[in-house]
């Protein structure tokens, strides 16, 4: 670990659906400018400690820290301040449908940040630049774009306000090999550009090895193992073992049922 | 299982979905009346609300007067009181028929298109995506079509009052061989302001109803194709019902002193 205050820090999180106990106390450092991947199979709570970090849910007890500020239990207008510091990219993009892709990219530009219109079509122009993406596709609406399409602009939109942390739930899912190893290498880039922290889940081991400076792996919503990636080849840890040669023998049995 | 118990339990529901949809409401007219505000989607919501709904409550009600106005002459004419066929046209569309069919209809069209639309955004985590851009969902998305609603509803029936008065006449002057002079002076001789006023004031609340029951529907829909399906076919039954019971207690309140 790094000197100084992480920039995100969970403690004994715990978060249930019902009677359904899905993080059972996460504890989770990630410091300043490091890239952070969460492994771990369906339903292991990998997605809700996510969307608990973003404050899409609120955990029943633990504690998660942003910068050394306290997340847990603060007030909506709080919360709305720490989120400009955020940028998400949603696992399936979650593109606005109704909007054209350069008011997409720009979208926080002018509502959170108050862009005019004009400026912040140019720098949407920009921000798809920087993922590949060209003059062509601006006006277009996203139902018109492929699916590594989709994922770059979202990828632009998660970048374009210049965030400090950066999420990605499952940012090669659905996407052919190749355009999951291009959609990797754009998201190292531009982590790096921006100098920005990030977090991301991902049960795809290929993008793990190449996105992550640390890897740390989740099962029964518990984090049983982390380290760096070139340790998790020798972790010793039967799970770690079994989750990334994805063998299904082993000693982590599959829930059936997804929450 | 006790029957006792299970009626409990489906009261208990009934209570707690009561209180939730109140704290809804709530939140919704909170949002709708602080800043920020969003005219354009507004005026948006206004076009798609308002203006798309005029053939349908146009049609509904031109037929509405039309088979009035044959009924009541059928009806009247048993004991020679044709003379009431305008008095009683005018004063069933402005008071009855214009809001609560123009409630109903679009009820089908604009609550089923709000709450699809809706559940596919949260479905899709487009509204996560909107907490994530520092942007409040209730400002956003629904304050907008709840304000457009309950403005353009009363619009569209006192244009709705106008065509079903309008069918009234056509038939009784063509088909029923009334004066049409005659016929017009008994439709604005026993006509109030009254009997106008409160058929708008109806709309205003059947339109935010309408918008209401759309939005917390689609807000709330479950995962999938079936949840928004869900979502849809709820946001209209529940709507149209509401809509129907407002009525009653509205025409209480209006007409209690006997007018």
């Amino acid at each position: 670990m790094t000197e100084g205050t992480p920039k995100i820090a969970l403690q004994n999180v715990h978060k249930s659906f019902g009677a359904k106990h899905v993080l059972r106390g996460v504890d989770l450092q990630v410091a300043k400018g490091e890239s952070l991947v969460i492994i771990g199979g369906s339903g292991t709570g990998k997605s809700v400690a996510l969307k608990c970090v973003l404050g899409l849910m609120e955990p029943e007890q633990g504690s998660i820290k942003i910068d050394g500020e306290e997340m847990v239990g603060v007030s909506r207008s709080e919360r709305a301040d720490a989120m400009r510091k955020f940028g998400m990219l949603f696992q399936g993009g979650a593109l606005f449908d109704s909007l054209p892709v350069w008011e997409n990219v720009a979208f926080g530009l002018i509502q959170s940040q108050g862009m005019p219109r004009r400026d912040a079509r140019d720098a949407a122009r920009e921000k798809l630049r920087q993922v590949g993406l060209g003059e062509e596709v601006i006006d277009l609406h996203p139902a018109e774009l492929s699916g590594g399409m989709q994922k770059r602009v979202a990828l632009a939109r998660a970048i374009a306000t210049a965030p400090e942390i950066i999420f990605f739930d499952e940012p090669t899912t659905g996407l052919d090999p190749i355009m999951a190893d291009v959609i990797n290498d754009l998201i190292v880039n531009c982590v790096r550009e921006l100098g920005a922290t990030a977090l991301s889940i991902t049960h795809d081991m290929a993008s793990a090895r190449k996105i992550a400076d640390r890897i740390a792996m989740i099962h029964q919503g518990k984090i049983i193992w982390q380290g760096s990636v070139s340790e998790m080849e020798n972790s010793g840890s039967p799970y770690v073992d079994q989750f990334i040669h994805g063998r299904a023998e082993g000693p982590i049995k599959m829930a059936i049922q997804d929450h | 299982m006790n029957p006792l118990a299970k009626i409990g339990a489906t009261f208990l529901a009934f209570l707690a979905g009561t209180g939730r949809l109140v704290m809804f409401a709530g939140a919704v007219v909170g949002q709708a009346v602080t800043p920020t505000y969003y005219p354009r989607h507004i005026l948006k919501q206004f076009i798609e609300i308002g203006y798309y709904s005029l053939p349908v409550v146009g049609l509904t009600t031109l037929f509405s007067g039309m088979v009035l106005a044959l009924q009541s002459y059928t009806g009247f004419a048993r004991f020679s009181a044709e003379g009431a066929v305008a008095t009683v046209v005018v004063l069933s569309m402005t008071r009855e028929l214009g809001p609560v069919l123009a409630g109903l209809m679009v009820a089908g069209r604009v609550g089923a298109a709000m709450a699809a639309e809706i559940g596919t955004m949260r479905v899709t985590e487009q509204i996560d995506a909107l907490t994530t851009l520092s942007t409040n969902p209730f400002k956003y998305l629904i304050a907008p079509r709840v304000i457009a609603a309950t403005v353009s509803l009363p619009i569209l029936v006192l244009i709705g009052d106008i065509v079903g008065v309008f069918g009234g006449y056509v038939v009784s002057t063509y088909k029923l061989g009334f004066n049409p002079s005659n016929y017009i002076q008994s439709t604005v001789e026993y006509l109030e302001f009254m009997d106008v006023v409160s058929g708008l004031v109806k709309a205003a609340v059947f339109g935010f109803i309408i918008a209401l029951m759309g939005c917390y529907h689609g807000y709330n829909s479950g995962r999938g194709a079936q949840g928004v399906g869900a979502a849809t076919t709820n946001a209209v039954v529940s709507a149209s019902i509401l809509i129907l019971v407002a009525n009653y207690f509205l025409t209480e309140v209006f007409f209690s002193g006997g007018g």
